[in-house]
């Protein structure tokens, strides 16, 4: 329930339903007090004030202190309408005095105005009127004129009107909820897509943008998100590119460099000891160097997207056994390579892929290696240590050594990220995993 | 050392010049060097090369002219030095008629390979002449003739001609072809056969676009002969 809460959609809803629901019954509820009032007073007045002003008439008429005769000739006077007292004595006609509440009676007894009471304690709203017969000089006479009238025409009306109220009420809460939803939507969507857009800039596409039109606080974060997305962009292709221009530019020595290695490894021989080591060295050193640097070429070259699938249908045991063959590991390595298993690749790509495979089992991994072919799949196992789990997310990263121990290996460094992106070009993967046996399986799948 | 040449190396570097020279020299080759593609083409006129090694990053007219320009003296074989391993690089230069490549940093072995193959690539054979519609192939005399006109053709040209010829109607791989004719024993680049069969085209078919003699089949490679 509080995750459901928790959403905007569900807030925002929540507040436009609460602010509807506040208005709506503040508005009726004022307009339901004022209707009311007005309503209760206009029925009131039109029974009090010509009872009030009767009473006022007769005054002078009433000898005081009253007969019983009086009492009654004033009731009549006011056509029986109200029962008029003094002290013990009641007109004959008129209501039942028991409706007097006793605290009104003992109020009006010094009273010199008009009291009145509207009570509710029977079925019906009433009101009790009681009018003290002052003499001349204001003071009370003791004569008293109460009455009473019931309340129903208004009530009905006043009833009918909170009727009204309420069922307004009840019809623009959907109508709130309505409007909230639309709202909602039009905050929601534009947030959604940023999220969408903000994935998929993490997960490294970088050309992400979002639609940034309009004014509002939405729009401009959507601006603020294209513009950080570009810087992203412009960085990260310029360190691309950093890594591109310093290959490029250690091309051209290290060509000039491998050219003359074959003369220090032929003349090796024949020179004092302590040159052979250094000329060996330097030779062994620029061929690393060299294929460090066709490495980071590749992969500059995957970053860049600039490198192309020549896709055809390949016999892929036939392709595993040449690249095989090719490296001089026929014999080293156990291959089960069934014929007629077809796929379409990229025959050079996917000597890579099965090259650095194998290579690494060869010197990471330990012997026996196999290969196994099968449709979609390619397996490259060995019989190492297999892999710890540590090392397992980052086989693929580049420059990652399992083995901290070998600060620096034989390789690149480079070969898994490149079997790896060669394998994403052709839309397969390479999977790591520790065989039962203890040692690490490589598998290459291929779309079919 | 049975195949020795004359190697024209153009490239601009002095230190790859030097060292590329030096390993050339030590398999046995004669080399001629220009550091820019004038004083190559220059030096192609002069020296009659048995082949040239040609940078492509020069400066002033870069490799791709130089190459032209040197098509329009000779059919000397070309070997591409591309520094960048660009495809953009491979395509533009196998245009411009290099009859291979090599990728920088070269090893010198691969490069020896390539040299020795190239060089190889025309043998004569005891073998009669050959014609096909208005085309007629000499294999002894190494020369082809349309319309009774010979044909200048470079070496790598008249070896996939002869090569595509030997088994007409029968339909040749990529792979095969740059088996047979660059010698790459393995993994070659189907795009120097694509090339090389556009600039064969060219010369030897009344309509390019529309070829009498060597047709392409789509996803295997090439065949000759009659439509």
């Amino acid at each position: 329930m509080r995750s459901l809460l928790r959403g905007l959609r569900p807030r925002l809803m929540a507040a436009f339903l609460l602010l509807t629901l506040l208005g709506a019954v503040g508005a009726a509820g004022a307009s339901y007090a004022t209707a009311r009032t007005l309503l209760l007073e206009d029925a009131q007045d039109g029974f009090m004030n010509p009872l009030v002003s009767d009473v006022r008439d007769y005054a002078d008429r009433l000898t005081v202190p009253p007969a019983q005769q009086d009492l009654d000739d004033f009731a009549t006077y006011l056509r029986g309408s109200a029962v008029v007292l003094y002290e013990d004595l009641r007109s004959r006609n008129g209501p039942d005095p028991s409706f007097i509440p006793a605290e009104m009676r003992e109020m009006l007894k010094t009273s010199r105005t008009t009291l009145w009471q509207r009570r509710t304690d029977l079925t019906d709203p009433y009101v009790v009127v009681g009018i003290p017969l002052l003499r001349a000089d204001g003071t009370p006479t003791g004569v008293e004129v109460w009455a009473l009238q019931y309340l129903r025409g208004p009530q009905t009306a006043i009833d009918s009107f909170s009727t009204a109220a309420w069922v307004g009420v009840s019809l623009v809460l959907p109508l709130a909820l309505g409007l909230a939803l639309f709202t909602a939507r039009g905050v929601l969507r534009p947030v959604r897509r940023l999220g969408a857009a903000a994935r998929a800039l993490g997960s490294g596409r970088l050309d992400t943008r979002v639609d940034e039109r309009g004014s509002d606080e939405l729009a401009d974060l959507a601006r603020t998100f294209n513009r950080a997305a570009e810087q992203l962009e412009a960085s990260q292709a310029a360190s691309r590119r950093f890594v591109a221009d310093v290959s490029h530019e250690l091309r051209t020595p290290l060509t000039a460099m491998n050219a003359v290695t074959g003369v220090l490894d032929e003349d090796a021989d024949t020179l004092p000891p302590d040159t052979a080591v250094a000329a060996r060295l330097v030779s062994a050193e620029t061929r690393k160097l060299t294929r460090l640097v066709n490495d980071l070429m590749e992969i500059s070259r995957f970053d860049e997207g600039r490198n192309l699938l020549e896709l055809d249908d390949w016999d892929i045991g036939t392709a595993v056994r040449d690249t095989l063959a090719a490296r001089g590991w026929a014999t080293s390595v156990e291959a089960s390579l069934p014929e007629g298993v077809v796929a379409r690749v990229d025959r050079r790509r996917l000597d890579v892929i099965v090259a650095n495979l194998v290579g690494n089992a060869l010197k990471h991994g330990g012997v026996p290696v196999r290969v196994t072919v099968r449709p979609g799949t390619i397996e490259v196992a060995d019989h190492g240590p297999g892999i710890s789990p540590e090392s397992l997310p980052h086989l693929f990263d580049r420059f990652y050594k399992a083995d901290t121990a070998r600060s620096r290996s034989e390789g690149s460094g480079l070969g898994l990220a490149i079997a790896w992106e060669n394998a994403r070009l052709h839309g397969g993967t390479i999977e790591a995993a520790n065989a039962p046996w203890g040692g690490a399986v490589f598998t290459l799948r291929l779309p079919s | 050392m049975d195949l020795v040449a004359t190697v024209l190396l153009v490239e601009d570097d002095p230190s790859v010049r030097e060292g590329l020279g030096l390993a050339l020299r030590r398999q046995g080759h004669e080399v001629r060097a220009a550091g820019t593609g004038e004083e190559g083409v220059e030096k192609l006129r002069e020296s009659r090369p048995d082949i040239v090694v040609l940078d492509i990053m020069l400066p002033g007219i870069d490799g791709f002219e130089t190459c032209r320009r040197m098509r329009t003296h000779a059919e000397v074989p070309i070997i591409m030095l591309t520094a960048r391993g660009d495809d953009f690089d491979v395509v533009a230069g196998l245009e411009a008629g290099a009859d291979d490549y090599v990728v920088k940093p070269v090893e010198p072995r691969v490069l020896e390979a390539r040299i020795r193959a190239v060089l190889r690539r025309t043998v004569a054979e005891p073998s009669s002449v050959e014609r096909h519609g208005s085309l007629l192939i000499d294999r002894a005399g190494l020369q082809v003739l349309k319309n009774d006109v010979k044909v200048a053709l470079t070496p790598t040209e008249l070896k996939l001609l002869l090569e595509l010829s030997r088994t007409p109607g029968r339909v040749l791989t990529r792979q095969q072809i740059l088996e047979a004719v660059w010698e790459h024993d393995y993994l070659g680049d189907s795009r120097l056969v694509d090339a090389c069969v556009q600039r064969l085209r060219a010369k030897i078919e009344d309509v390019p676009s529309d070829p009498g003699h060597i047709h392409t089949v789509r996803g295997f490679g090439y065949r000759f002969g009659p439509r």
